[in-house]
């Protein structure tokens, strides 16, 4: 039975004791369970972060605000990266599921290099605003952008080294249990960076007053 | 080289921190120099340290809580003895930078480090136990959670001799701990050691929830889940829903400390009332992460000591659900005064005194579950009952002040220092004993002295109202809390009876440690062979004393609630199996030293940046990141037991018994 089975199991099976009395769940559900929650730990961290922009996003001390700071096409394009960095890794996924080892390279290495991709528009970006004097230490609303934003590039930065790290894995262990687990758990952090990045280009970018 | 660490930063000129200091390492070489001379580091290595077994990770972590009471103790003892002294224009003996020193590291030891790690400690131990299950979750994890915990400890208790504690109070409020305000590493100590203790809870949190809702003895519905499972249930969402916020607000004001961002400064912006308002959002939760395992023990205690199933069993589920739910909508009551309107007051104090309902619901049902019952007077029933009375009597007060009005007179005063010692000794810490005595015998195979435990609770008992109800009328008569000396003679005899509870607090914890010290001397007269000392209802009760690593040699199958009770009414004891059964091999997690290298490197990481030493700090990230990946290639994750070492075991049980 594969993963994506053993998890949507229920209704080809004949069992009439409650799923609740069958006795202590198989391992790879026990795994994706904890880093759902994980996952949902993270997304409150985040929650913590939009709420102190949203306190501080006006306060800018004179200084710049954002519509004079960000280049509203970059930012899609740099969405743009990022989302299809998700939909190739859904493909990666399935490279997975067939226990096939190219396109599991090729795949993590297209999303390897788009989230890549997504980290350069980043830094070009903060690296340009900072050259403008508006750093972090400008006022309360930048130490909440960059707090907020590069949290999340922190994050990607982590998935990135966390995906070279997998490949790493595949190669020297193979398709082992443990190994498919884990894959399962980046593919489920890296979708969970995309929902946040939704949150902040919303919030952030679109919402910029 | 070193950043900002010099020779300056020991306190050679307050004898105090000093000798202290001096003491606490002679104590550890001597521990050290014992552990090393009778050749015990590689049995401590093997079979405690790099553990990954839920029961000895409970056991360490209670451990921890207990010598780090005893730490906060004496820090209670002095600023007792302090204010006992300093009335009327008397300096006293603490000078004001140490006294706030003192109250701060109090507060952080007490709430961070002795009762988290005492609550989780006591989860550890009994929640997979009375889930009829062989381990936690993640074991792995756990072992993990454990030395991050450790780390923060000894963070803070390096900050005793190298340097300073935070002088801001135990929540570090902005603008005072700002860089502006606090110049000094006491408030990066502070936000170092609980950024990183802080993961390992956020992490038993995720462990625990997982366990408890994904692993289960077959026949393990919801509805037949002991209620000390439903309490570390709510406990453990609670942790997973509000340690984040910790997170990320430490994280923001260590930003405005090093980087020089404007979160909550006074310039550019900063808010610093949003600082308040997060760690409240997170430290209101926390109070019900505390106390709601504690409700759990109390329940457990009640039910078998009176002989009976617990009183509104499912009452005390929704009870303690809705507590869980309610804990988020209260925050704003600890600071009623910061202004946010009359609309906004009333909410909130309405909300509080809503969250009263389910906890009067629960003091009924221990109430009615003692109704009728058989009851034995037992060192945790007396601990149960002791909480019963003066809990109603914390809540009250509490509810008291959940009137904004009634909260503004009231509000920094003694008055509300009073009200929380009230609640958190009369409730959480009373539950940890409680917890103790009841389950050390299934820890380790013996009871503990009753005598000695009475003589502790009766200690505690009269020590706290001695200590804690003057602080009410002092508080009434406009004492502020935090306050190093006072003009009023008048206060002064408060004060003292106030020290006189403490003390007898104090021969309360020295029974504590004497009990601990007999029982241990005299095992060989008080050994639990049946593994069912108290008459026990949950499972925990049903498998041997202490406990074989796997638990349980067959998983139990549970028909009900109290699910031991049941099957002895049915004739049915697991040790009276038939000793020729067919055992099967089973798979254990393998003990792993991943847990203490990366606590190792945290603290390494930690020092380093609280004293701004940037290679030390990037030497300790890269142990970090590198223990995590290597841990990656690990690839035999368990051990098997094979049959015959398990039908040994079940056979020596059943010669024992019989």
């Amino acid at each position: 039975m594969s993963l994506v089975d053993a998890l949507t199991e229920t209704d080809h099976d004949t069992d009439k004791t409650p799923i609740s009395e069958r006795g202590p769940a198989p391992v790879e559900i026990v795994v994706a369970f904890g880093f759902w929650l994980f996952l949902l730990s993270d997304i409150v961290m985040f929650s913590a972060l939009f709420a102190a922009y949203a306190v501080l996003s006006g306060q800018t001390a004179g200084g710049p605000a954002g519509p004079q700071l960000f280049d509203r096409m970059n930012v899609l394009i740099e969405t743009g990266c990022l989302l299809a960095s998700s939909f190739t890794c859904g493909l990666f996924t399935l490279s997975i599921e067939a226990r096939n080892k190219p396109g599991a390279y090729l795949w993590a290495a297209v999303t390897f290099a788009l989230g890549a991709a997504f980290l350069a528009f980043e830094l070009t970006e903060f690296t340009r605003m900072i050259a403008q004097g508006a750093g972090p230490t400008r006022s309360a609303f930048l130490s909440a952008f960059f707090t907020l934003v590069g949290t999340h590039g922190l994050h990607v930065t982590f998935g990135l080294g966390w995906l070279l790290t997998m490949m790493a894995q595949v190669a020297t262990l193979g398709f082992q249990p443990m190994v498919v687990r884990r894959l399962l758990c980046f593919s489920l952090f890296w979708h969970a960076l995309d929902i946040v990045w939704i949150g902040v280009f919303t919030i952030v970018y679109l919402g910029a007053h | 080289m070193l950043g900002k660490l010099t020779w300056n930063a020991i306190p050679f000129d307050q004898p105090i921190p000093l000798i202290a200091s001096a003491l606490v390492l002679v104590v550890l070489a001597g521990v050290a120099y014992i552990v090393l001379r009778r050749g015990w580091f590689p049995y401590l290595w093997r079979e405690w340290i790099t553990s990954v077994d839920h029961k000895r990770i409970g056991v360490m972590y209670v451990l921890l809580a207990l010598v780090m009471m005893v730490r906060g103790f004496i820090d209670a003892l002095m600023m007792r003895s302090q204010l006992a002294l300093a009335a009327d224009g008397a300096p006293g003996y603490l000078p004001p930078d140490h006294y706030n020193q003192i109250f701060s590291a109090h507060g952080t030891i007490m709430i961070f480090f002795v009762a988290m790690p005492f609550m989780i400690g006591l989860m550890n131990f009994a929640v997979p136990l009375q889930l009829g299950v062989r381990d936690v979750a993640f074991p792995t994890l756990n072992s993990v959670s454990l030395w991050l915990s450790a780390a923060g400890v000894l963070l803070v208790n390096v900050s005793l001799l190298v340097g300073e504690f935070a002088k801001t109070g135990w929540l570090a409020y902005p603008p005072l701990s700002e860089l502006a305000f606090s110049p000094g590493v006491g408030v990066d100590y502070y936000l170092w050691s609980l950024q990183i203790s802080g993961v390992g809870s956020l992490l038993t949190g995720i462990n625990f929830t997982t366990t408890i809702l994904k692993l289960r003895a077959p026949g393990m519905g919801y509805d037949r889940m002991p209620i000390f499972c439903w309490t570390a249930l709510a406990s453990n969402l609670l942790i997973v829903a509000a340690f984040p916020i910790l997170t990320a607000t430490y994280a923001m004001l260590l930003l405005d400390r090093y980087l020089g961002f404007h979160f909550f400064t006074n310039e550019a912006g900063g808010n610093a009332m949003m600082y308040v308002n997060l760690i409240w959002a997170w430290g209101h939760p926390e109070v019900y992460i505390l106390i709601l395992p504690a409700f759990g023990v109390f329940s457990e205690v009640i039910a078998t000591f009176s002989g009976k199933p617990l009183f509104g069993y499912r009452s005390m589920i929704v009870a303690t659900l809705a507590i869980c739910m309610l804990s988020f909508m209260v925050w704003l009551h600890h600071f009623f005064t910061m202004g946010a309107g009359a609309d906004v007051n009333a909410f909130f104090g309405i909300m509080t005194m809503i969250i009263a309902v389910p906890t009067g619901v629960k003091v009924f049902n221990w109430i009615f579950t003692l109704f009728g019952g058989r009851v034995r007077f037992t060192t945790p029933m007396l601990w149960s009952l002791g909480f019963i009375c003066t809990f109603v009597i914390g809540g009250m007060t509490g509810v008291l002040m959940a009137i904004p009005p009634a909260d503004f007179v009231l509000h920094n005063s003694l008055f509300l220092v009073a009200h929380f010692h009230n609640v958190i000794i009369g409730g959480v810490l009373f539950g940890a004993f409680a917890g103790y005595t009841y389950w050390f015998p299934k820890a380790f195979g013996f009871t503990l002295d009753e005598r000695l435990g009475k003589a502790s609770f009766w200690c505690w008992l009269v020590g706290f109202y001695l200590a804690f109800m003057p602080l009410y009328l002092l508080g009434l008569m406009g004492a502020t809390r935090r306050m190093q000396h006072y003009d009023v003679p008048g206060w002064q005899p408060l004060m003292i009876a106030a020290l006189a509870g403490a003390l007898l607090i104090a021969l309360g914890i020295f029974f504590t440690v004497l009990q601990l010290m007999v029982s241990i001397r005299t095992r060989d007269r008080r050994r639990d062979l049946t593994g069912d000392p108290w008459q026990g209802r949950t499972l925990e009760w049903s498998t041997a004393s202490p406990p074989p690593a796997w638990n349980y040699s067959v998983l139990p199958r549970v028909e009900g609630a109290d699910a031991y009770w049941g099957m002895k009414q049915a004739g049915r004891e697991s040790r009276d199996a038939p000793a020729d059964a067919e055992w099967e091999e089973i798979h254990l997690p393998r003990r792993t030293s991943v847990g203490v290298v990366l606590a190792f490197f945290a603290v390494v990481a930690g020092f380093a940046l609280i004293w701004h030493i940037w290679w030390m700090a990037i030497v300790g990230g890269i142990g970090l990141i590198g223990t995590g990946i290597a841990h990656g290639w690990r690839t035999e994750h368990e051990e098997e037991i094979d049959a015959e070492t398990i039908a040994e075991t079940e056979r020596a049980r059943r010669r024992a018994t019989t």
